[in-house]
Formats: C-alpha cells, structure tokens, sequence
C-alpha cells in the first residue's frame, strides 16, 4: 500500500508542502492529529509529521515538514508521483476544540503548519481568532494567506525586520494577552524553546494554555516510551497522551536535553545522504 | 563425543530396538545431547543465532532417550498438548515429516516454539527422564527435537488446504503470535481474512522483541509468507482504533468478527528519580531501534540510531532483560550489568538465555535494586544508584522475599540504563472500543473460549493474559478461531 505524492511544491527555503494518498487517514484524521511515515523500506527512519490540512473527498493529506536532517531531506528530493513505502495513522489525541469566546494562537517557524487546522477549528467553533506567526525572515514566510484568512486578526513577526514587525513571537503575544479582556486559551506551536518562552509569558498573565510537542518517536503508539516528557513530574508519553499538554506543566529544559540525544549520529546519517545525493549528481 | 562415537551409539541402540531388547537401563544411559553454539567469544560480535540446531545423529539419540509413558506426563505440561511422545518416537525412527505432521496438529509455529517456550517450567518440567535424574536440565530435550524437525521441513512445506468460501469476513488486529495462529485458523475454515497490523511489518514482538541471535527473522518471515499462500491478506501501517475503530470494523466494513491480539505493548518504568534522563530506555524501545530498525548497522544502511553505550545496566530478570543485556553486548558495550532483586532460582527468563548471558560475560548483580538514577549537567545518566537486599522469611507462596538492607545504598557508573519490568496493557483499544470490558490491569475480559464481552469480538494472547509466551497466545488464538468457526456456522445466513 505504497502512499503516492499527488502534488508537492517548495513553500521556501528548506520548507516543503505535498499532498499525498492516505484515503483512509484522510478520512479519520481530526486536528492536532499526526502520521508516522518511512520512505523506503525497512531500514528507513519513522518520523512524525502532523496532518495540515486532508481531503476526504479526494483520500489525500497535506504535510508541511522542513528539511533538517536525512529523512526530511529524502522526502524533499521525491517528486510528484513517487510514492512512500509506510504511513500509519492518523495518531495522538486530537485537539480539544470548544468555544473560549476568544484564542490566541502563536506559530513559530514550521509550526504555523500543525498550528493552521486547529486554528481553523477553533474559529469555525465560533472562538475569536488572534494569530501571531514568527519567522527568521522574510523568505521564510509560510501559510500567510491562509492564517488571515481565518483569523480575526493576524501579527506578523521576523526576527531580523526583513518583512512585517521586528520581534520575537512573545512580545506581540504579552500584548494580546494583556488586552481586557484577556484570551480564554493559548495554542502554541513552533520550537522547543519557543515554546517554553510563550508559555511563561501566558503563565505571567494566567492564560491556560496547550502546547504541541515534536519529540522524538519510533512506533507512535505508546509501545515504546522513546517519546516520553516529564509532565508535572510525571512520565508522559507524546504520542498517546499527546501530542498536546498543558504548556505550563511541561519539563521543557529536560525535553530539549531529550531531544539532543542523537545529534552526532543524526549528522553523521544527514552528511552521508548528502554525499551520496552529490555523488548521483555527478554520475548523471 | 565425536560424531563417529555418536553414530556407533546410534546404531547400536537401534539394532538392540530391532532385536527387542532396549530396556530403559540403555535409554538413560544415552548421554543428554548438547546442542552445538557459537563460541561466546564470537557471538558476542555478531547478531547471528546462538544455538546451531542439532544433528540427525544427536537428534535421533536425544529422542532414544525418551521411555515413551503411558501417562505422558509432559503432554500435560504442554499448553497445546503436542502429542510429544508420539513425535519424538518418529524422530527416534527417523521419520521427520510424519513427527513434523504430528507437531503441526497442535502448534503452528514449531521452528519459533521450539526456540523460544520455556521448556523448563512446560513440557519439560514433568518428564519422567528429568524427575529421574532430579534434574530439569537431563529431560528429554523435547523443544530441541521439535526445533530440528521444524528446521528440516521448513523448505517445501506446503500450506495447509483452505475450504471453500464461507462468504464471511474475518478482522485479525495485531499480527503477533496469537495473531498469525487465529489468521490461519479462520482462514482453513474457508473465511476471507484480513491482519491488520499497526507496524510496517508484520510478527509482532517476535520481530521487533526477540533478537535475531535467538530467533532469527527468516523463520517469522516464512510464516507470514505461508498465511500469504493461503490467501489472507495482510495490511500494515493499519492502527486499530485511529484508522478505523472496531466499531467502524463491523458496522461499516462488513467484517463479521474481529480477533483482538494486540500484546501487551505499555512499558512499565519504576518510578525513581531519573528515568527520564538522556539515556535511559525502555527495552522495548532499545530492542525495537536495534530488531525492526536494524541500528546494529546505523551508517551502513540504517537511519535509525541507538545511543553508543560503554557501560550498560539492564534492570529485571525476565527474557526481555536477558535479551536487551545481550544486545547491548553486541552493539558493542564494554561492560554490561544486570540488577535483579531476587535470586538466580526466582529469575522468569529462560535457564538456557540466563547461561548464554552469564557466558556472554553480563555481570548480574543480584538481591539489588536501582533507588536513582544519577545524571550530569547535561541530563545525561552518569550513575546508577542501587540499595542491596537479603532474603527475609518465606511468604504464603513459600518463596523468601527479599528485604532491603538499610544503609547499602552503592554506585555503578554507567552511561546507559535499560529498564526492562514487564509491560502494562496498551490503552489505545480501551478508549476507543466502549462496549469492551477491561479488568482493572487493562486486560480484556474473555470466557473460555476466548469470546470478550462484545458480540463477535474475541480476544487472546498478552491483551488478556498479561505478559505471556508465545506458547499461550498461539493456544489462545487456537482456541478464537475455533469459537469464530462455531459461532459463524452456527448463525443464520
Ligand atoms: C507529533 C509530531 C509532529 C511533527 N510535525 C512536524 C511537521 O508537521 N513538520 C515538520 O517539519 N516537522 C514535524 N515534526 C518534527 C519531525 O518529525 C522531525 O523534524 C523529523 O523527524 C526529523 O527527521 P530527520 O531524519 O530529517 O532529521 P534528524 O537528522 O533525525 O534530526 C534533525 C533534528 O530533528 C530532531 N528530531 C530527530 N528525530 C526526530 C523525531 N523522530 N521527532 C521529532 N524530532 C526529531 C532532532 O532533535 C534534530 O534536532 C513533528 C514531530 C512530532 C513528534
Ligand atoms: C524481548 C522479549 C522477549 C521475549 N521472550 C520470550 C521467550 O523467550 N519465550 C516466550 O514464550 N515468550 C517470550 N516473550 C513474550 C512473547 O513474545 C509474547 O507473550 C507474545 O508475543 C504475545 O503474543 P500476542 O499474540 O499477544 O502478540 P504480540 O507479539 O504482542 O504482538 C501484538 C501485535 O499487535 C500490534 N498492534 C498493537 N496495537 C495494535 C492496533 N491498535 N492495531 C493494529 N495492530 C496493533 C503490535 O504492533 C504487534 O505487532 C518475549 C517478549 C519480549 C518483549
Ligand atoms: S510447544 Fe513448547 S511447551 Fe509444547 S512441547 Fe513444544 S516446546 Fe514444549
Ligand atoms: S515424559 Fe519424557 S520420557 Fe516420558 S514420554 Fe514425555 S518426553 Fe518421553
Ligand atoms: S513513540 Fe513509542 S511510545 Fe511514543
């Protein structure tokens, strides 16, 4: 049951956007939700993607990753009509989506791709959107159109001013939520760090607020523990009892530890792919 | 014994038989075959199997040794009552395909049985030849013997006769042990039958569980390629619960029963300080990365990573502690410990898997037990920290339990902890399937016949036993499919 890639284009620097064969995921998906995939065969890494946007109609979903390591990196050279060997899902706890009367919702980065389904949700049940969307740059601008488009208001943020406002995510978002009255709830999604900063700014201003956490994962259905977080002290698994917890609960400094385990053999297998990658280059 | 001094043994004992006059005097002095190994020195460097398998010759004399009881006391130690000393007499005659029928009567997967049941406390436990000896380990080899004719008949094997269509469908969720038997079960029976498994690859945790050194691939690869044969049909990637419900199964798939089997899959951490530290794994995690994802060769074709360890210690007693202990071995550590609270004699892992450790130069540390685990600046574990027990007084199971001895608290630098305590029941069934009934483990509830408390769901294997063997999820899956059967023939059409 190979997955074929029914279209994909390159949304900008390193960041990648497909829509791809999964009728029945399509079908069974729901916002917050994940996929576990695998290229080739069984020697290829499982990564977690989450599903931005499917279509049961047509049995296809989007995913948005970024090119960071060697599997994105093999997923970003396949084209149109190539297929991916394994995708399961769609996995983890879908989002609880309710009216709060209003929300704020902060993507940083690659996270305004898992944060866009959920956001819409929210404002379809019937929450007044506030979105803040954080980048490096201008060319790494993504999902612009699509976020002011469901939200009531949209802030813009570069790190270094080359478009919109010059400002880190939390400054437009300790604004809005010291605003009367304040936002009933706070979705944030982006980088591990960017995340424990925004939660304590809402923790500051007492905004509940949900974080979406990217661990590493192998099987994605609790059976090995590989993806665990300390949760108020206690061990929690990200791809079941996740991916969203309670932003003001999470370990983060151990959870960025956590993640750094693998660095030097994740560069090691990166910088083969990309010599290999070079190498069939040259012989064509 | 050479094999020359075997043969003469062999055939002499035969001509004796021929003559009528075997006495059981000769049967128990035909010494108990060793079965030949790898050298511990050179399986510590490789993943391939420990045990080689026995000769014709050593075959034939293991089951000379067997006294054919009346009573068979060992068929009832074995949780599929294999007629045992019907196969081994056919061994002992040399009649290899007609043992291997006889096996296949009552187990599907003897090359796997054969390699991996606990012999000890099964079949083998009660052997009249054993109980003579007052020594388990002088039984009849009866896992052994069924594991060389698994072996011989494994090429050319043909699938076993399917009966016409039933026009029934029948769901197989989870494609472990219990698993592939409840598929081929069903399938005979002439129902259209579907596995669908949450991994890419079918098996269970006899593929991404069980090392390779002790079970190898090819054998779990060949069973799932005769369910293959026999025409059920095997979807991977599928999640019971997240990619369509049971509910969904029955109502809107049209299947019209669905055989749970999906293990025990939660692992169970102990609950002390720092096993959340970089480092600190799961055996089910660190087993699965080095089985299913192959990290033994990450950089020559594997993506998936292991951390590269030099000191090891692996907590527990079990079969998964023992295998995660021999795997660090092989992934190339230079120290590996094995903390156990009890003793050696209360340890549930395999005698024969706790040896090959002990040779493969694991360090047990026994009558202790981890209290912290100790991490750097970098939260990564550095230490271990451990408290020592003695043996206190018998509890009601007449076992003596151990007590702490206050005040031993010691160190073992380490830079790697494996925790391999058991595994609770995963929840995912449970919340998604409200009309099953759970006790209060997370095992579901099943009658006799294996019938859990929804209509046309049935249910077998670690989901309801709690960590089991491979053994009783097979019977279980046995005993599903033939209450599926019953229950299909016996509806309406
Ligand atoms: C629930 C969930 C949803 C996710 N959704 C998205 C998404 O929609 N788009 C997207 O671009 N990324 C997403 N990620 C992160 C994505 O899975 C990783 O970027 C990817 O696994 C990296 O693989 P690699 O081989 O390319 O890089 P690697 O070389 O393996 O690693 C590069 C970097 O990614 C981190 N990383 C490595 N493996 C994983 C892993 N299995 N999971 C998470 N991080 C890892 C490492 O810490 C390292 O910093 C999600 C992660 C999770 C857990
Ligand atoms: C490391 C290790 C060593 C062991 N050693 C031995 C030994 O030496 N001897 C012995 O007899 N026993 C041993 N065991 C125990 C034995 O493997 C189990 O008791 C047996 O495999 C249980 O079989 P099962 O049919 O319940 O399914 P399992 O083998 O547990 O397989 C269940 C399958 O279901 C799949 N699944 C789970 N959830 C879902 C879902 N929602 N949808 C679809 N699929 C799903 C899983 O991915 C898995 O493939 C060992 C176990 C381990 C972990
Ligand atoms: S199946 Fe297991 S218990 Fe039964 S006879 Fe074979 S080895 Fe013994
Ligand atoms: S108990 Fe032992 S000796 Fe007796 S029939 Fe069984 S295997 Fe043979
Ligand atoms: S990824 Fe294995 S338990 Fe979550």
């Amino acid at each position: 049951m190979a997955h074929r890639i029914a279209g994909k284009k390159e949304l900008g620097p390193d960041v990648f956007w497909a829509r791809i064969e999964a009728p029945l995921i399509a079908k069974a998906r729901q916002p917050g939700q994940f996929i576990i995939l695998s290229i080739n065969n069984d020697y290829s890494e499982r990564i977690p993607l989450t599903i931005a946007g499917a279509d049961p109609s047509d049995g296809t979903i989007e995913l948005i990753w970024q090119r960071v390591g060697k599997t994105t990196a093999e997923l970003a050279d396949l084209a149109e009509g190539d297929e991916i060997a394994n995708i399961s899902g769609p996995l983890g706890t879908p989002t609880h989506i309710a009216n709060f009367a209003s929300v704020i919702c902060v993507g940083g980065g690659i996270g305004a791709a898992p944060l866009l389904p959920i956001a819409t949700a929210l404002k379809s049940a019937g929450n007044r959107v506030v979105s803040i969307l954080g980048f490096r740059s201008k060319d790494r601008l993504i999902l612009e159109e699509e976020f002011a488009r469901i939200s009531d208001e949209l802030i813009v943020t570069t790190d270094d001013g080359s478009y919109a406002r010059k400002a880190l995510v939390t400054e437009p978002l300790a604004e809005v939520c010291g605003r009367d009255p304040k936002p009933g709830h706070a979705f944030i999604i982006g980088p591990t760090i960017m995340m424990k900063f925004c939660c304590g700014v809402t923790r500051k201003f007492d905004v509940p607020t949900q974080v979406s956490l990217n661990t590493i994962m192998i099987d994605g259905t609790g059976m090995c523990g590989g993806c665990r977080v300390e949760v108020d002290g206690k061990p929690k698994f990200v791809c079941v009892d996740g991916p969203e917890f309670d932003g003001h609960r999470v370990n983060f400094d151990l959870m960025i530890k956590r993640m750094n385990a693998y660095k030097p053999q994740e560069q090691q297998a990166h910088e083969q792919y990309e010599q290999h990658r070079c190498r069939i280059g040259l012989d064509e | 014994m050479t094999h020359e001094q075997r043969q003469e043994l062999l055939e002499s004992l035969l001509a004796k038989q021929k003559a009528g006059a075997l006495k059981p005097r000769d049967r128990f002095d035909i010494p108990p075959q060793d079965m030949p190994e790898q050298d511990a020195a050179v399986r510590r460097r490789n993943v391939h199997e420990v045990a080689l398998g026995y000769t014709e010759t050593q075959a034939r004399l293991e089951a000379m040794r067997c006294l054919q009881c009346k009573t068979a006391p060992c068929v009832r130690g074995c949780p599929v009552r294999i007629r045992i000393p019907d196969f081994v007499a056919a061994i002992a005659e040399g009649q290899y395909g007609r043992a291997l029928d006889i096996i296949k009567e009552n187990s599907l997967l003897p090359a796997v049985c054969g390699r991996v049941c606990p012999q000890e406390v099964q079949c083998q436990e009660t052997c009249t030849v054993g109980l003579r000896f007052k020594d388990v380990s002088k039984a009849v080899s009866i896992g052994r013997l069924e594991r060389f004719v698994a072996d011989l008949g494994h090429n050319g094997a043909a699938a076993p006769a399917v009966a016409p269509p039933t026009g029934k469908k029948i769901a197989i969720v989870g494609s472990g042990p219990g698993g592939i038997v409840a598929a081929a079960d069903t399938r005979r029976a002439g129902h259209d039958v579907t596995v669908f498994e949450a991994f890419h690859k079918p098996g269970g945790v006899m593929v991404y569980g069980i090392p390779e050194f002790r079970l190898p691939k090819a054998i779990v690869h060949d069973e799932i390629e005769t369910l293959k044969t026999m025409g059920v049909r095997i979807v991977p990637n599928f999640i019971v619960g997240r990619t369509r419900t049971i509910e969904q199964l029955m109502t809107e798939d049209g299947f019209d029963a669905v055989y749970i089997g999906v293990g025990a899959g939660l692992p169970s951490f102990m609950g002390i300080e720092g096993e959340s530290l970089v480092g600190v794994y799961s055996a089910n995690e660190y087993l699965t990365r080095a089985n299913l994802m192959k990290a033994y060769s990450f950089g020559s074709g594997a993506d998936t990573p292991i951390a590269v360890s030099r000191r090891v210690a692996v907590v527990g007693g079990g079969n998964v502690a023992m295998d995660a202990a021999r795997t660090a071995v092989r992934l190339g550590a230079e120290k590996v410990y094995l903390i156990y609270r009890r003793t050696e004699k209360e340890m549930p892992a395999r005698v024969e898997e706790v040896h090959h450790a002990q040779q493969e130069g694991i360090e047990f540390h026994l009558l202790q037990s981890p209290i912290r685990i100790v991490g750097d600046e970098n939260s990564r574990a550095t230490a271990i920290e451990c408290l020592r027990y003695e043996l206190g007084e018998p509890d009601d199971s007449g076992r003596r339990r151990p007590v702490a001895i206050a005040g031993s608290e010691f160190r073992i630098d380490i830079d790697t902890v494996i925790i391999a305590i058991g595994n609770q029941a995963n929840p995912l069934i449970r919340q998604t399937t409200l009309s099953l009934e759970f006790n209060k483990w997370g095992n579901l509830v099943v009658d006799e016949n294996c019938r859990t408390t929804m209509p046309g769901v049935y249910a077998g294997g670690d989901i309801v036993l709690g960590a089991a063997t491979v053994i009783l999820a097979m019977g279980q899956g046995r005993i599903a499919a033939a209450a599926i059967n019953s229950d299909l023939a016996d509806e309406p059409q």
